[in-house]
């Protein structure tokens, strides 16, 4: 384990938060020598700790602290207070996350340009491009061990996936496999294979599923250049007249407000508490919240355009057995604008227990149309719907200064509707995977509303310009060259694939890079 | 579970010669109610026992199973019975048996078709008492690990090894 360092250690990074971003720019950062203070609101859980039961896992896991919504996304209506459903512990939601690991498409790094002018959206290219990001695929995609890449094989597919295979191939789609899923269908770098235990969502109790909280947090710390710091809540960054940031105010396990001085800051604390934060941490040089020139920090909130789609059988499907997101239709995720929208869609294999089924089939609803649905439970199969939505400025996290969390600060509000693109993206997903179940004689289909957000989005972009953005080509604030923004916060657009993938591969480009800059005299 | 009795513990005739009956469904007694079939029987300490026996039918009318038995209900709405949430209860069972007697029936419990209390319902759907006990319901009744079975879900597998053994990939009719 590391030594602690002291709070008056003015060498270290101090990086907040420990998920796909922050877990992963602390080991990177630690093997290459850097001292690291990693600040986690969370406490620390590991395999043997998961709960394999929806509702306890929830209450052991989830991010539950105090949130607002508006806009007219449903989630504002049914789960008022749960704008997301992600993780509060040491891991982040890499403890939850499903494991679905795709690279961006080529042409998805260049929204702007290749959908052309979108109404109402604040579309902009990404500063950096596929050929860049490339080599930094694979390493992510090495450390993740994911599968049908490197020569690692593909997961076997469940009775959940069976059936939307077949339906898949009915329909004439081609792309259709068990997934790209950093989830071991072999041992792996010291993690079991998968055992089709299903409670993905719940923290794989195996360890066959990657989550920073037993890969790279524990081996960053085994380095002695890292120290993890549990249930320890960022307040505020500070700053010198200099306009440098200076180190973190946070509050520790017992309350009590602690300054560690820092080298550099890196805000991971995702797409919520990291604009929270930077705008918490408004100053009489900053008024507006730190690396906020540009007026986008909180703004161009994405959350992937989602929904799901569940089809009754009348025999037996299954489909909580077995690995929950091990399938995919990849056919709908390329640009074709022929079908109404820009952008494009991936549909992937989903599983609910009974417990959120009767939560999130058709919140509020009830009566026989629901119950009957809720009869047939064990001969559903079911798919998530993950797409490109569009950067709106206007669907953004705010500071509401009328309700105060645990520790007095101003809540985020989370604002979010849909775009016109959205919903038609959304329309054409519904009909193509109630036509997939259909194909397999599906007597009855259901086109579930969007759960709370679990791909967070947007809301520190990253721009070439600083007057569009928030962030450089290396999460560096456009603003102040020793504070970095290093989770899924600086994605400029969304692309159609599930972000974790990403979020690490920038995490460990970006490592390199602060390294670099550390060892060039530079931070 | 604990103020839910088995079934056996009393019969029938025992039952009835102590009770009243509310509706075809329930039973009531001083400070008890049951199946009218005597599967199960429960006390209650706040509200009064007609309550309860009207609560538990609501919650069925709200959630309706017809392969569920009626004490999965009853364990579900049973923490309305404190003292600091039955004088809600009762103003709210007083106004769906109200709305009953609006459509000429004696209350809610004696309307025999399911579809005219489900009118009744739909009448009080964004009151705050019928969103109280229809967002409890939700976990209340479903997050029973008793009552999974009776939909077919297996809960946790990791005890067993997952399913990599035991049917991940087992559908036949494809």
């Amino acid at each position: 384990m590391a030594a602690p360092f002291e709070l008056t250690d003015d060498s270290v990074v101090v990086i907040i938060g420990t998920g796909a971003g922050g877990g992963v720019l602390a080991n990177e950062l630690a093997q290459r020598g850097v001292s690291v203070v990693a600040l986690e609101a969370g406490g620390r859980y590991f395999p043997e700790d998961y709960i394999n039961d929806e509702w306890e896992s929830f209450g052991q896991l989830a991010w539950l602290d105090t949130r607002t919504t508006s806009g007219d996304w449903r989630v504002a209506k049914d789960f008022s207070g749960l704008p997301a459903w992600i993780v509060k512990a040491v891991g982040g939601t890499t403890i939850h996350w499903a494991g679905a690991s795709l690279r961006f498409q080529d042409h998805e790094w260049k929204a702007a340009t290749t959908y052309g002018p979108v109404q109402g959206a604040n579309l902009l290219d990404w500063p950096i491009d596929a050929a860049e990001m490339a080599p930094w695929y694979d390493l992510a995609e090495t450390k993740l061990g994911v599968t049908r890449t490197g020569d690692r094989a593909g997961l076997p597919g469940n009775n959940n996936y069976l059936v939307f295979e077949k339906g898949a191939k009915a329909l004439g789609y081609t792309e259709v496999h068990t997934g790209r899923m950093a989830i071991n269908s072999a041992d792996y770098d010291d993690r079991l294979a998968c055992q089709q235990t299903g409670f993905c969502f719940q923290g794989c109790k195996w360890g066959a599923k990657w989550s920073a909280a037993y890969t790279d947090i524990p081996r960053g710390e085994a380095t002695g250049n890292l120290e993890v710091r549990e249930r320890c809540h960022a307040a505020s960054v500070l700053h010198n007249d200099a306009g440098k940031v200076t180190g973190v105010e946070y509050f520790d396990a017992e309350g009590n407000l602690q300054f560690q001085a820092a080298r550099a800051v890196c805000v991971a604390g995702n797409s919520f508490e990291s604009p929270r934060l930077l705008l918490n941490s408004a100053s009489s040089m900053f008024p507006d919240g730190l690396a906020n020139s540009s007026g986008q920090v909180g703004r161009n909130y994405m959350r992937h355009m989602t929904g799901s789609v569940y089809g009754v059988f009348d025999k037996p499907v299954r489909m909580w057995r077995g690995t929950t997101m091990a399938g995919i239709i990849q056919d709908e995720a390329r640009h074709d604008p022929s079908r109404g929208f820009v952008g494009g869609y991936e549909l992937e294999t989903l599983a609910l227990g009974l417990p959120f089924m009767a939560a999130f089939l058709d919140p509020g609803g009830w009566g026989r149309e629901f119950t009957t649905a809720l009869d047939m439970y064990e001969n559903m199969a079911g798919m998530w719907i993950v797409g490109e939505d569009m950067p709106q400025e206007t669907n953004r996290v705010t500071l509401n200064h009328d309700v105060k969390d645990q520790y007095g600060l101003p809540v985020p509000n989370v604002h979010f509707s849909d775009h016109p693109n959205d919903v038609a993206m959304r329309n054409h997903a519904y009909a193509r995977g109630k036509a997939v179940y259909e194909a397999v004689g599906a007597t009855r289909t259901f086109p579930t509303p969007p759960y709370p957000s679990t791909h967070n989005l947007g809301t520190n972009r990253m721009s070439e310009n600083p007057r569009d953005g928030v962030v450089n080509k290396w999460g560096q604030t456009h603003d102040i060259a020793n504070l970095f923004v290093s989770d899924g916060s600086v994605f400029t657009t969304g692309a159609a694939e599930n972000p974790t993938l990403t979020i690490v591969a920038l995490a460990i480009r970006q490592a390199d890079h602060i390294a670099g800059e550390i060892s060039r005299g530079n931070l | 579970m604990t103020a839910l009795k088995a079934r056996g513990t009393m019969t029938r005739r025992e039952l009835l010669s102590r009770s009243a009956a509310a509706g075809a469904a329930f039973v009531v007694g001083t400070g008890w109610v049951a199946g009218s079939n005597a599967a199960w029987a429960m006390e209650v300490a706040h509200l009064k026992p007609e309550t309860m026996a009207t609560l538990i039918q609501m919650a069925r009318d709200i959630y309706p199973h017809d392969h569920v038995p009626t004490e999965f209900y009853a364990v579900a709405v049973k923490g309305y019975d404190a003292e600091d949430k039955a004088a809600a209860v009762e103003a709210g069972i007083a106004a769906l048996d109200a709305a009953a007697q609006g459509k000429g029936h004696a209350g809610y419990l004696a309307m025999g078709w399911e579809r005219d209390r489900v009118d009744v319902l739909r009448g009080m759907e964004d009151s705050a008492f019928f969103q109280t006990i229809r967002g409890g319901l939700v976990t209340g009744l479903y997050n029973q690990k008793a009552v999974w079975p009776l939909f077919g879900y297996e809960g946790e597998s990791f005890s067993q090894g997952g399913y990599i053994d035991r049917g991940f990939n087992d559908i036949n009719w494809l």
